[in-house]
């Protein structure tokens, strides 16, 4: 088998093609799964706004409002309607504190503040431990209860959360997310 | 060597993980249950079988100073086609094998077998050796994700058959030193007898 030689004309050549190649090839993929991406990941977050207020017949992903936390980034708000009247808002909301660093969950209030429901939406703590955040048992403690009265932190730190057990870091980074949640609402004057 | 031989040797003689020990980033890390062994070992299959493939037919046209930058865009262009696709079709396994899918393209055994054997040989024994590469890594995941998964979350392929918890040390990282351990020494006990 002749090979060709190594010299700068066909060095830039051969590399240019495969390039070139490649690149088109790239072009063509992304094109086609473009669409199914972007549905997934609309449908994706219209799941968990769902999951998380109260039934809605408007489009909370398109009356998506953003709301500064004051700690210099901002949350994105989706408000859910019934015919005129708010019912309550779904707040995408995150935290740095995990064990493996950001978790990212959405929580839905009502319009006096109380916590309906949440919903984790990405997170990379440690499975079997952290990761039992996204089971009901841990929770669903929150649903109902009102962060201005409810103290929103571990029994370890002397607020009223159960943690989990062996994960009381990732417990703590729960709180801390809906936390900011609702005084991000509370800033915005809209509870 | 003949076809048929350099399709089964990744299965057991050259396995990549229980025999040549390549490629342990992503094994260790992503067999937390059989269902992600299995993605990421087909994945890789996939990345392997068609960077092999091309590779063989334009390796006569790559001169050898560029041969590695050539493979890798190769490479990590097929990683982004499976990228988009596995996002586009199985977004949940995708986002639990997360960060690992595209460090494919830094997997030593695609390049291993890229550099070795598919740029010396022609295009049906590449293909062979591709596939039977991915397989027997496939294969190699797919049992210690099984393990590991009985072991620590006391379930098949998702499926719960205790209640509870099982042996935590098994889902995370330790466990798969401990498990990986323990099936290496196996199978070489079965090689040797």
């Amino acid at each position: 088998m002749a090979k060709i030689e190594s010299s700068l004309k066909n060095m830039i050549l051969s590399l240019t093609l495969i390039a070139l190649g490649a690149s088109a090839a790239l072009g063509f993929v992304y094109e086609v799964t473009k669409q199914p991406i972007e549905r997934t990941k609309l449908n994706k977050k219209l799941e968990a706004i769902k999951a998380v207020v109260p039934s809605f017949d408007n489009n909370p992903d398109q009356e998506m409002f953003r709301l500064p936390t004051g700690e210099g980034d901002s949350l994105e708000i989706f408000p859910a309607r019934k015919g005129n009247e708010i019912i309550g808002y779904a707040v995408r909301t995150s935290t740095q504190k995990g064990f493996s660093g950001y978790i990212g969950i959405m929580v839905g209030f009502s319009p006096d503040g109380t916590i309906i429901n949440t919903n984790v939406l990405d997170q990379k703590e440690t499975p079997g431990l952290g990761t039992k955040m996204t089971e009901p048992a841990f929770k669903d403690q929150f649903n109902g209860k009102n962060p201005a009265v409810f103290k929103m932190k571990v029994k370890k730190d002397g607020g009223e959360v159960d943690a989990i057990t062996a994960a009381t870091i990732s417990s703590r980074a729960f709180c801390d997310a809906l936390e900011r949640a609702y005084n991000t609402l509370k800033k915005g004057g809209l509870i | 060597m003949s076809l048929v031989k350099q399709f089964t040797k990744g299965f057991f003689r050259e396995n990549p993980i229980l025999v040549l020990l390549i490629g342990m980033c992503p094994t260790l890390a992503t067999t937390t249950s059989a269902i992600n062994g299995l993605g990421m070992g087909i994945a890789t299959t996939f990345v392997l079988t068609c960077s092999n493939v091309v590779i063989s037919l334009l390796a006569k046209y790559i001169p050898d100073k560029v041969r590695i930058p050539s493979f890798i865009v190769v490479i990590a262009s097929f990683v982004t086609i499976v990228d988009l696709v596995m996002q586009a079709s199985v977004p949940d396994l995708y986002e639990t094998l997360g960060i690992f899918i595209p460090l494919i393209v830094v997997n030593c055994i695609v390049l291993a077998r890229a550099e070795a054997f598919a740029s010396k040989n022609k295009l049906l024994p590449s293909f062979l050796d591709g596939l039977g590469m991915g397989l027997g890594f496939t294969m190699a995941l797919g049992i210690l994700g099984t393990i590991r998964e009985i072991l620590g979350s006391g379930s098949v392929f998702g499926f719960k058959f205790i209640k509870g918890d099982g042996i935590l040390v098994f889902i995370l990282a330790p466990g798969a030193f401990i498990a990986l351990g323990y099936l290496i020494a196996f199978i070489n006990k079965i090689r040797k007898a």
